[in-house]
């Protein structure tokens, strides 16, 4: 489905309050075009810094990926800016609204795709969306429509009434892609988008991406442990270890400045271990016990 | 320290819709309707139960004649006590459901969503009432079956369905509440176990208040469940009469879902840290 410009003017008409590119008004001395920023956000959980005092800017329309190996504060961290968990220290704002101060508000900005493939697998794709089009407040004469288009903007269609355990992973990742943006939200979250995707599937879901941020000019923020994802789909890379942002920019200038023909090499440069060893298991394991256990 | 406490009651009171709150409320029930619609197998298995109670327990204890139940059969008079039994036992595990859907990653994305917290736990409260009425269908079926004098005017069913909803209501939220607080499917599991039973036998359910020794009465008068019991009694079947009145039923059963839906709501985001 091709969206004409009215569409994409529609879709962007429709969130409720400053247009994505209005950014933080209000905030004096911040470029006003970050959609999305953070200032030393912190978590702490107990004696353990899950995220300590994290700050980058993401501008508006454009995709930002945090990379690192599990355990590294990538989720802590989306959780924190979607309202899920207060900062311990530190804030952000998310389309001009403080992630502490304006909670409700920052929630009517954002879409959020959890790690999890979280589609309700005993319903079916229509009603998953129905449940969701009624929780965001779409009313009666639009809300068929709009859970027709983007299932189709997700090239779901076909599938709308089938019920979703019937679905592969890579269609219940679509369909959640499609729940997140049918309030039409200016920010975007996507934790971990293509974990446990096969190849072709990880790649169609790239191109919805994409697609995403090309025709409604939608921010993206999306987490990673794969490198070749950061560099085919973002603008701008901040790579995390044990909490903190070792570096930050676009995937070409990491390179560059590391001096490594990729991802992984700069990875490697900038932490001291590879990715896939380099955030063990246990960490993972470890940041979740203490997080259950503080809760 | 839930993000809510930062907004004012004022600017809360100006932002806040019934229209959205309401239609929001039944948006997180019409998710789990619709389940059970396509896989209504649930409803069949939890019936199960309360046909034993009714068509064998009752029957064998009703020949002893020991239990003092005023003008009322045995049978008639457990019949209401099995009704609030079975939705208690169905509400009282609700926080499972919860946790699992924290798990799937599901309740994620209704706390990301603008929907206020005390709507997603009125919507949970809800649809723990709808199964709880489907049980009400069943065990006022099986009723007339077996000859219970059940009553068919429309204040007392009436009265039978807002009871239903509200003991379901409030077992499913204080459920709700210790899944917050115990965050996994195995503790809340043995914690509904350790519950159930004892709101069941320290109640009215299956003997009237007057046969308990007193320290089991004191405990029964702060037990929700006899309210419940007390309320469906006087309305469900010929004759039934109120130990409390029926005005202090009801009012006792609203206060305590309003304090635990406010508990709730204030709880219900620490289930995803």
């Amino acid at each position: 489905m091709n969206l004409t410009t009215n569409d994409r003017a529609s879709y962007l008409a429709a969130g409720a309050g400053p247009s994505p590119a209005a950014g933080p008004a209000g905030a004096p001395g911040r470029a006003p075009s970050f959609a999305l920023e953070t200032v030393g956000l912190t978590r702490r959980f107990g004696d353990f810094t899950a995220v300590d005092a994290i700050s980058f800017g993401v501008p508006s329309g454009t995709i930002f990926g945090l990379l690192g190996p599990n355990g590294a504060g990538k989720s802590t961290t989306i959780k924190m800016l979607t309202t899920l968990l207060p900062p311990t220290a530190g804030t952000g704002r998310v389309a001009g609204f403080d992630i502490v101060r304006q909670p409700v508000e920052v929630r009517r900005m954002i879409g959020y795709v959890p790690q999890m493939l979280s589609a309700d697998g005993n319903l079916s794709a229509y009603e998953n969306l129905l449940i969701f089009a009624k929780v965001y407040g779409i009313r009666v004469p639009q809300r068929r429509k709009r859970i027709m288009e983007v299932l189709a903007f997700m090239g779901l269609a076909d599938s709308a009434g089938t019920l979703v355990n019937k679905f592969s992973g890579g269609m219940i990742r679509r369909l959640e892609i499609a729940q997140s943006m049918l309030h039409r939200p200016p920010v975007l979250f996507l934790d971990e988008p293509t974990v446990g995707l096969d190849p072709v599937a990880r790649r169609n879901v790239w191109e919805h991406i994409l697609r995403l941020r090309d025709e409604f000019g939608t921010t993206i923020l999306l987490t990673t442990h794969y490198m070749e994802e950061a560099d085919e789909l973002c603008q701008e890379v901040a790579i995390m270890h044990q909490g903190k942002i070792v570096t930050v920019g676009a995937p070409a200038a990491i390179k560059a400045a590391a001096g490594v023909a990729t991802l992984d090499d700069a990875f490697a440069h900038y932490t001291g271990s590879s990715i896939k060893d380099g955030g063990t298991f246990r960490d993972a394991a470890r940041v979740r016990r203490v997080a259950r256990r503080m809760g | 320290m839930p993000p809510e406490s930062a907004v004012s009651p004022a600017a809360w009171a100006r932002r806040f819709n019934p229209v959205d709150f309401i239609r929001q409320t039944f948006a997180v029930a019409e998710a789990d309707v619709r389940k059970l619609r396509h896989d209504p197998t649930e409803l069949v298995t939890r019936a199960v139960q309360p046909t034993l109670w009714l068509v064998v327990f009752a029957q064998v204890m009703g020949r002893l004649r020991g239990v003092p139940t005023g003008n009322l059969s045995y049978r008639d008079f457990m019949a209401p006590g099995i009704l609030a039994q079975s939705v208690l036992f169905i509400a009282i595990f609700y926080g499972i459901s919860v946790i699992w859907e924290r798990d799937m990653g599901i309740l994620q994305k209704f706390l990301v969503s603008p929907a206020p917290r005390v709507a997603l736990v009125l919507g949970k409260a809800l649809s723990a009432g709808v199964r709880g009425l489907t049980q009400a269908v069943f065990i006022y079926a099986i009723a007339l079956l077996i000859g219970i004098k059940a009553q068919f005017g429309l204040l007392p069913i009436l009265g039978v369905l807002v009871s239903t909803l509200l003991g379901a209501g409030i077992f499913s939220t204080f459920s709700l509440i210790v899944a917050c607080l115990v965050k996994t499917r195995e503790r809340m599991m043995g914690i509904g176990q350790l519950l159930s039973m004892p709101l069941f036998f320290a109640s009215n359910a299956i003997y009237p208040l007057a046969l308990m020794p007193s320290w089991l009465q004191v405990i029964a008068k702060v037990n929700p469940l006899s309210y419940q019991v007390d309320l469906l009694r006087a309305l469900m079947v010929q004759g039934g009469q109120s130990t409390f009145g029926l005005g202090v039923d009801f009012a006792v059963q609203l206060g305590i879902l309003a304090v635990l839906v406010a508990v709730a709501a204030r709880l219900y985001a620490r289930i995803v840290t």
